[in-house]
């Protein structure tokens, strides 16, 4: 096995250790989608955490979610369903061997990540106006737009920790996002330099994969931190 | 790579390359192994001294060696260190990386440089609990239970928090690391069914570590928030619950230990086999056992918690469970003890370790059936009860099993033998001063001594000191090995490739292996442990 | 209590002690029977099913006998007999505080007399701390924001150690005390002999009204709230259709967090008193809701927080 190069067409990208591409390639996406896993349990234990204070304090957490700005959480929603869109179409770019094409995609989907960071950033701002950040100067005010008048007085603890979980959840999604735009910057900067063709992509296939595992995340946390109590 | 013309001896994977950068940057899994070797090492000793402060305040009943701060801060370095520093990678990092490879005849780990990664993450983590511990250290036990952790102590948290969080991470890459190269870089015949043991054991490891130690993550960081931001997660004056913490703690920590034992008993399948000349008796049961324990290891977690405030029926639940683990465990000793049957047995100072593991891996495990008795834990837990136990597993079986496997496999690793008599006399050492360390502390847990006690109540002084007077013929037993491993390394005598006639690929390969393993990608076309068909080697080795 | 534990703990010794010995005498004589000789080789063997199921099997009927017998005991420490004495305790860093029922208070100090079923109903100021009295057999962690509940019946009289068994500190191993047993007439002695503050419930009367919680919880129920007479250790119903058991920790969590579980039929209207009220003042009003509860086994008109289940006898097994 050690006359390697004779078996396949010698690829410049292949590692000494690999008999061949395609055991190069079946490690790789193997060793991302178990990372995914480790991604899996590492937001399971605060879904979990989320979990069980939602439960227990059922009726602050309600009220505490109304608070939350529905229009921007949806609008990021959407660019971030449109950001794994281009993400497709940049891997698919890349297996088709469209280098300008890749290229395009990988930034438009920077720049709709970078979207979505942005959009939060004015979320968290307006929190930090609204003194709904965990902390001494935590205060909120339910609002009863419908004149639920006996409702019962919001517990500022209990709300506290809704907004305690609201900003670690979305914080190490933010993080991961972040390191989102960073890997795709370097596969950008890769594929201006035509690393990529339809015998190697395999860096754009796992870091789409990552970007995908991001998004589903956010599509738990949407429902779970705003949508909560808008079901009238 | 060099010419070969002008070189009379062969390369290996030590000669190919000097100087630092030459093992610095390497992406050699041997390579990478021996650099954890020295690092882990390195730590282990600094544990191990933690532990000695610890023995020596305990002499007397009365605090007078150390301060109560002290005290406090030594047991949870020796903790944090031992846990996090030694036993959790000890077998996969220095032996798995060394072995995985080779043992299923494939060049290197399926990622070179996220293994390197992987050392650099440790050694990270390594240089900031070191630097935590001279600028302060932590008290809160290596435990970190909320509130105190959180809202109380004011030693360095965080920066211990980031030590374990880094270090999770080098053991998180091992694992996903392990996994990829057993299922896709196997030799061709190297069937599932084909695997040594031990890498079965790691496979099961390499699960936990990946399922398991991201949990332990966030943890960290939802202790870290807590404490630099005051959130309120698990502070119950801030409508928090500290059992969440330990519910998050233990759903790691218990998985952890598995982390610890299940690489080992991987070792001892090895060794047994070997010094029988026999086939594992039970292959499948063995390996099997291996998935079992790392699956229902992950359901176990709050048996920690019985005398916690948790809901009587949630504890019920967990001791049913907590059984239901000891299954595997108790199948594996079962097979290994009847693979001796009818074997052909020689007392090598691997063996003796194994014989070794087998009697405290027993007593450690027999003791975990009390602690999953809930009407009995309810009166051990929380004292020298436990500290004997999981030391018993932890370490008794731990390093029993790293030990016997180092001497295994140093042939392999330096190219020299030990000193054989050096060797059967440090494994004695070993076995008496640990029983006689840790024996003792059975019977105090019972009497009611609880544990993190800078003083304690003059009765229980007796069986302290022997508790201490163990740990010195310990630490003898451990220090013994390290002199004559790097005596031999220059004046051992030259290994041959096979000095144990034993299976497995990496008998089959040059003592060092060369920078690839295998001249040539092996082909496999034999079971595991085929020592039916091994000739013996003609002299006896241990002369 | 001693007694069972110790005797399932000398079984365990003896089926575990059995186990060691038997697999370590196989080790050793298989060692030593098949040790390496000269012309002799190993006789290999496969495995064989019959003795995989054999032990894997008899162990697991072993483990459901630890399981059963130890689960019978925790029930029974983790469930206090109704007729117990009822001790308060607060645990700080460093030191355990009691207060009796009949209100004498003492430090690192546990009077008990002899053959009583003492009830210890625990809450932590600060971390979590835990109560251990080897010579009883019994564990419990104390948490801060709840309280736990431990309970042992003494028979001996004597002073036994009692210890933290939770890390809660740099003094942690100096939060010890004595439990002191006593037969009861000297404990009634030292009862009347050191005896200052009022009873317990009293105590908790006083601030039942200096509170103003009785302009609305009137004992008759005709008061905005909830009439607590008879509640303790009953169901109650709440708003959002789940009924919860009234025991120490729902009175302390309505106190602290009136809106986290509103009685059905009632408004939330009650102001939390977290912050306002110290561990001491919260025993004491729990302990007079308790004592109410106690005398007026009868009907409290009206209340709709007693409404099903109603009858002590009900109660007793």
């Amino acid at each position: 096995m050690h006359t390697n190069a004779a078996t396949t067409e010698h690829n410049p990208a292949l590692r000494h250790h690999f008999a061949d591409m395609t055991q190069q390639k079946n490690s790789a996406s193997l060793g991302m989608w178990l990372f995914l896993v480790t991604e899996i349990m590492f937001f399971g234990g605060m879904f979990c955490a989320y979990l069980i204070y939602r439960l227990a304090y059922f009726n602050d957490f309600g009220a505490a979610s109304t608070s939350l700005s529905l229009k921007l959480g949806t609008i990021n929603t959407i660019v971030l369903l449109l950001s794994s869109l281009t993400v497709v179409l940049a891997v698919n770019a890349a297996q088709r061997g469209k280098q300008k094409l890749l290229f395009f995609y990988l930034i438009a989907t920077i720049v709709l990540g970078c979207t979505f960071l942005g959009i939060k950033a004015v979320e968290y701002h307006d929190k930090f106006v609204e003194h709904h950040v965990p902390g001494p100067d935590f205060h909120f005010v339910a609002e009863h737009p419908e004149g639920h008048s006996e409702q019962a007085p919001v517990n500022q603890q209990h709300a506290q920790m809704f907004f305690s979980l609201y900003f670690v959840m979305t914080g190490m999604h933010a993080i991961h996002m972040i390191i989102g735009v960073g890997l795709f910057s370097g596969l950008a900067y890769q594929a201006w330099k035509g690393r990529y063709d339809r015998n190697y992509n395999t860096p754009v296939e796992n870091a789409g994969l990552y970007w995908h595992f991001v998004d589903v995340v956010w599509i738990y946390l949407f429902p779970l931190l705003y949508l909560i109590s808008r079901h009238h | 790579m060099a010419s070969v013309t002008t070189i009379p001896e062969q390369e290996n994977y030590l000669t190919n390359g000097y100087g630092i950068k030459s093992w610095l940057l390497t992406t050699d899994h041997k390579r990478i192994a021996m650099l954890y070797l020295a690092s882990i090492t390195f730590f282990f000793f600094i544990g191990g001294i933690f532990a000695l402060l610890v023995r020596l305040e305990l002499l007397t009943p009365e605090g007078d060696f150390l301060q109560a701060d002290t005290y406090n801060k030594a047991f949870t370095m020796h903790g944090m260190i031992m846990v996090f520093f030694f036993l959790i990678p000890v077998v996969p990092a220095v032996l798995g990386n060394f072995l995985v490879p080779i043992m299923i005849g494939a060049k290197d780990l399926a990622f070179p440089r996220i293994n390197l990664l992987s050392w650099y993450l440790y050694m990270i983590g390594g240089v900031l609990i070191t630097h935590c511990m001279l600028t302060g250290g932590v008290d809160t036990g290596w435990t970190f239970y909320t509130p105190y952790s959180t809202a109380f102590t004011n030693t360095k948290i965080i920066e211990a928090g980031l030590a374990a969080f880094v270090a999770g991470f080098s053991s998180i890459f091992t694992g996903l690391n392990f996994i990829v190269t057993i299922h896709r870089m196997r030799a061709p015949g190297m069937t599932w069914g084909r695997l040594p043991l031990f890498i079965w054991s790691n496979y099961a490891t390499s699960l936990v570590m990946i399922l398991g130690t991201p949990v332990i993550a966030i943890t960290i960081i939802l202790v870290a928030a807590e404490r630099l931001f005051h959130l309120g997660i698990f502070d119950p004056r801030l409508g928090g619950d500290p059992l969440l913490f330990q519910h998050l703690f233990w759903f790691y920590s218990h998985p952890a230990v598995y982390i610890m034992i299940l690489p080992s008993m991987g070792v001892i399948s090895e060794l047994i086999t070997a010094f029988s000349r026999k086939r594992i008796f039970g292959y499948r049961f063995v390996a099997f056992s291996s998935i079992g324990i790392a699956i229902i290891g992950f359901l176990v977690w709050a048996h920690h918690m019985f005398v916690s405030g948790m809901s009587l029926y949630a504890a019920l639940i967990f001791s049913f469970l907590t059984y239901l683990v000891g299954i595997p465990s108790a199948i594996k000793v079962f097979n290994w003890t009847a693979t001796m049957y009818k074997g052909s047995i020689s007392y090598t100072t691997p063996m003796l370790y194994a014989m070794g593991f087998i009697g405290l891996f027993l007593i450690g495990g027999l003791t975990g059936l009390f602690l999953a008795c809930l009407g009995v834990d309810v009166h051990v837990t929380d004292t020298y009860f436990v500290v004997a136990h999981f030391h018993y597993v932890m370490v008794g079986s731990v390093l029993m099993a790293y030990l016997g496997g180092m001497h295994f496999w140093w042939p392999k690793i330096s190219g020299r033998m030990y000193p054989e008599g050096w060797g059967r006399l440090a494994a004695l050492l070993v076995f008496v001063g640990f029983n006689l360390t840790f024996f003792p502390q059975f019977v105090l847990g019972y009497l009611g001594m609880p544990r993190r006690y800078w003083q304690y109540k003059a009765e229980f002084q007796v069986l302290n000191i022997f508790s201490t007077a163990g740990a010195t013929i310990l630490g003898v037993g451990y220090v013994l090995p390290l002199i004559y491993f790097m005596w031999s390394m220059r004046y051992g005598k030259p290994a041959t490739d096979n000095p144990w006639s034993a299976a497995g690929l990496e008998w089959m390969t040059s003592s060092p292996p060369p920078t690839f393993n295998f001249d040539e990608t092996p082909v496999v076309d034999f079971e595991a442990y085929d020592y039916e068909h091994i000739k013996e080697a003609e002299v006896p080795v241990a002369h | 209590m001693a007694g069972n534990v110790d005797a399932l703990y000398i079984f365990l010794l003896l089926i575990c002690g059995l186990m060691t010995v038997l697999v370590s005498t196989a080790v050793i004589v298989f060692a030593v029977k098949y040790r390496k000789r000269l012309g002799h080789r190993a006789h290999q063997i496969e495995g064989s099913l019959g003795l995989e199921i054999t032990w894997s099997v008899i162990p697991l009927f072993a483990f459901f006998t630890f399981f059963a017998w130890g689960a019978v005991i925790y029930f029974q420490e983790r469930t206090p007999p109704r007729d117990s004495m009822e001790v308060y305790t607060v645990a700080k860093q460093w030191m355990w505080k009691f207060e009796h029922p009949e209100g004498a208070r003492e430090i690192n100090a546990l009077h008990v007399p002899t053959n009583r079923n003492v009830k210890v109903i625990m809450t932590s100021q600060d971390v979590i701390h835990s109560f251990f009295v080897p010579a009883f057999r019994i564990k419990q962690d104390v948490l801060p924001g709840r309280y736990t509940i431990a309970w042992f019946r003494a028979t001996k009289p004597g002073t036994y150690h009692l210890f933290c068994a939770e890390y809660c500190g740099t003094q942690h191993s100096g939060m010890t005390g004595d439990v002191v047993v006593m037969e009861p007439a000297q404990y009634e002695a030292w009862l009347a002999g050191g005896s200052t503050g009022a009873p317990l419930p009293v105590t908790g009367q006083g601030l039942f009204n200096q509170l103003g919680c009785s302009t609305c919880h009137q004992i008759d129920g005709r008061g905005r709230g909830p009439s607590l007479a008879g509640v303790f250790g009953n169901k109650v119903s709440l708003e959002d259709g789940r009924s919860v058991t009234a025991d120490e920790n729902y009175v302390r969590e309505s106190i602290i967090s009136p809106g986290t579980k509103i009685v059905v039929g009632y408004k939330p209207i009650m102001p939390t008193f977290q912050g306002l009220i110290s561990d001491d003042q919260l025993n004491a009003l729990v302990a007079y809701v308790k004592s109410i509860s106690q005398q007026q086994p009868g009907q409290p008109a009206g209340s709709e927080a007693t409404a099903g289940t109603q009858t002590k006898s009900q109660q007793v097994h």
